[in-house]
């Protein structure tokens, strides 16, 4: 897809994301508390890839998506997009932004007017950004259904007409109406059958060949967002434990929650599950609102330490391009040494400043 | 087809049709299919084809107005659901065969404790007195592994995670020891490591409790993972059934193969482009005259669409509703 040159463009710089949604209570409805939803994430895209966001309900992965196109107001960190950082952009400078970052939403039914036609849905990024007139106008709607393979003889027809799947399909049209850059698709798939999924999937992927799209596809799919992403992060309550391409996370992943996830994964081949041993994580989810003292994933941790409970562990690039987050991996901790008391501070993933190693 | 035990559920040429302004729809044509004791059938099809409808046309829980279950014998301990007055069919829901919904933010009241829901079968079906139920309620709960289980059963709904609730729904259905155990989608709305404790707990009770369970479904990679036979679901009507190991090394149907191959995986190889099924699963507004999956299929011909093919064996427990032969890559006799 993307082949593998040393100097790569970065197109999205995510740096120190925090989102913490006010939990009040009481008469004068004080502030009580703070849902963390996302809780310091940092992460590089690179133009033309496909970065894959995974993690199960409630670890934040869709609110990160959203923020990253100001859909909600950060309450910390950058989001750099093109060079200009978005978070703290004024009305007028963020709606000229618009064009460059679109997203694909993940209930087909839900984002789409159902009073509006599908060539009104298309074109209304049209008639918001741009001064085409009617026939201009009617030409970039067809040409962007033929792009998602949408018949022509559907532009007058509403979204209950359709099945999911070309719902979805109408979604991306409307997504690049603008062209775009980068496009957030935030479980684009996962309220569609097995056999529509391949469906749309490859059609992104078409559109990315074509197009030099830009992906953060996000996903709790962990099979489909192996086929479609170059590189994988997985977010547990509100952080990002792992970060590695594609390949190496699959093929070892290093975060104990990374192997419970894909442990639990159910492969299509009786022989193989007949034989697996899972790592099943007992107890539920930490709430968001009151994560634990020291790692999130301490409580369901099945190698769990001491340190764990108490510090939060820095995310470290343990071999080129490959983060972690977890204190098995520290070298402090693999030399034998117990107290390398760290601040508990920002997790930084970015590409650009590899954090430096303590020498083994 | 059953060999040596007695089949459990025996349900034959079902038939279920629903009227909707403009016509009908023929949502399930003419299924069958036996459950033997202790076994786990489990059935795959995507939207449309029919599955949930066919589970709970057995049990009458389609609403009779839209819903017609226009032919077929269900038997059941001796006697066709079908032909059940309500009365009975209320002592067999719960007592005979249990039910396990999709959805479990849904399928609980809201308004009614835990233990409420988990003893009112006690109560009804068993004739428990309070007490009994109460006692019988805790060890439900601790059946399906929820932690402080005598303080939990006086809590409601919502203040259980999507996870509990599916387990609290288990405990319901599996409250009156039933024969039958029907799990439709019961693990789609959950998280994926969620659903690999709720996959070990049904194994653990498998064993424990020995009885027969229908897991509706459209991951094959659950049903790699706990089904003993499984049968593939296409249009409203069976288009294959196997063992299950039998079914993934050696698919017979067109769709099953096509299936199969969509699916991407963890491991082994990744696939540079994934395979699709082009096209839509029917509508079907009529019996069909003709194969369902004609329009999809890459090796229909022309008595495709003269006839809907009919099961026929292919191998040990093995049948396919099918013309296509992939042995001789041509027509079957």
């Amino acid at each position: 897809m993307f082949d593998e040159t040393p100097i790569r463009k970065t197109l999205v710089e995510v740096e120190g994301l925090k989102l913490y949604f006010p939990i009040t209570a009481g008469l004068l409805r004080r502030r009580v508390g703070d849902v963390k939803a996302v809780d310091g994430v940092s992460f590089s895209i690179y133009e033309g890839e496909t970065l894959g966001l995974v993690g199960e309900s409630g670890c934040g992965k869709s609110t990160c998506g959203r923020a990253l196109l100001r859909l909600y107001d950060v309450t910390a960190g950058s989001i750099r997009i093109g060079g200009v950082d978005i978070a703290g952009l004024g009305a007028d400078a963020l709606r000229r932004m618009r064009p460059t970052m679109q997203m694909v939403f993940q209930d087909p039914q839900a984002s789409l007017n159902p009073r509006m036609t599908v060539a009104g849905i298309i074109g209304e990024p049209l008639d918001e950004h741009t001064r085409l007139n009617r026939a201009e106008k009617l030409a970039r709607i067809y040409e962007l259904m033929d792009a998602v393979g949408l018949s022509r003889d559907f532009a007058n027809r509403y979204p209950h007409a359709f099945s999911g799947g070309q719902r979805q399909r109408i979604g991306i049209a409307r997504a690049l109406a603008l062209n775009p850059k980068f496009i957030v698709c935030d479980e684009p798939i996962a309220a569609l059958d097995v056999s529509i999924q391949a469906q749309v999937v490859n059609l992104l992927e078409e559109l990315q060949d074509r197009l030099g799209l830009t992906y953060l596809f996000i996903s709790h799919d962990l099979s489909m967002v192996r086929h479609i992403a170059d590189r994988v992060a997985v977010m547990y309550l509100g952080q990002i434990v792992e970060l590695a391409s594609r390949e190496a996370l699959y093929e070892s992943p290093k975060h104990p929650y990374t192997q419970a996830l894909l442990s639990a994964v159910p492969e299509p081949d009786p022989a193989h599950e007949a034989n697996r041993r899972r790592i099943i994580l007992t107890g539920d989810v930490p709430s968001p609102a009151n994560p634990p003292l020291g790692c999130n994933f301490c409580t369901r941790c099945p190698k769990v330490m001491d340190i764990c409970r108490k510090v939060e562990p820095r995310s470290r690039e343990i071999e080129p391009g490959r983060f972690v987050a977890c204190h098995l991996y520290d070298p402090a901790m693999t030399a034998g040494t117990t107290a390398a008391p760290e601040a508990s501070g920002s997790n930084s993933l970015s590409n650009n400043n590899p954090t430096t190693q303590q020498g083994v | 087809m059953p060999d040596g035990a007695q089949a459990v559920l025996h349900v034959e040429g079902l038939k279920t049709v629903f009227k909707v302004r403009g016509g009908e729809v023929h949502a399930v044509n003419s299924v069958s299919f036996d459950i033997k004791p202790g076994e786990l059938l489990g059935v795959v099809g995507e939207s449309g084809s029919g599955k949930s409808v066919t589970m709970m046309s057995l049990l009458g829980l389609l609403p009779s107005p839209p819903a017609e279950v226009r032919e077929g014998r269900v038997m059941f301990d001796g006697r066709d659901l079908l032909k059940c007055s309500p009365d009975e069919l209320r002592a067999v829901r719960g007592l005979g065969v249990g039910f396990i919904f999709q959805d479990p933010m849904t399928s609980l009241n809201p308004v009614f404790t835990i233990g409420f829901q988990l003893m009112e079968p006690l109560r009804r079906h068993l004739g428990m007195s309070k007490a009994q139920a109460r006692e019988r309620a805790q060890e439900l709960l601790e059946l399906v592994n929820i932690p402080d289980a005598g303080q939990r059963l006086g809590d409601y709904p919502h203040q259980f995670s999507g996870g509990m609730r599916q387990r609290v729904m288990i405990a319901i259905a599996l409250a009156c020891d039933p024969k039958v155990l029907i799990a439709d989608e019961p693990t789609t709305a959950l998280d994926v490591t969620i659903q690999a404790q709720i996959l070990e707990l049904i194994r653990e009770l498998r064993q424990k409790l020995g009885m027969a369970i229908v897991w509706i479904t459209h991951d094959l990679g659950v049903i790699a993972g706990i089904a003993d036979r499984v049968i593939v679901m296409y249009g409203g009507q069976i288009v294959e059934q196997a063992p299950v190991g039998e079914l993934f090394a050696n698919p017979r149907h067109p769709y099953t193969r096509a299936l199969l191959k969509t699916v991407p995986s963890v491991l082994g190889t990744r696939e540079a482009k994934l395979n699709v099924i082009e096209g839509q699963p029917p509508m079907l507004t009529a019996q069909p005259d003709s194969c369902p999956f004609r329009p999809r299929c890459a090796h229909a011909f022309e008595r495709c669409a003269r006839e809907n093919p009919r099961r026929r064996p292919v191998g040990p427990g093995h049948d396919v509703a099918c013309f296509w032969d992939f042995d001789s890559n041509g027509a079957a006799a």
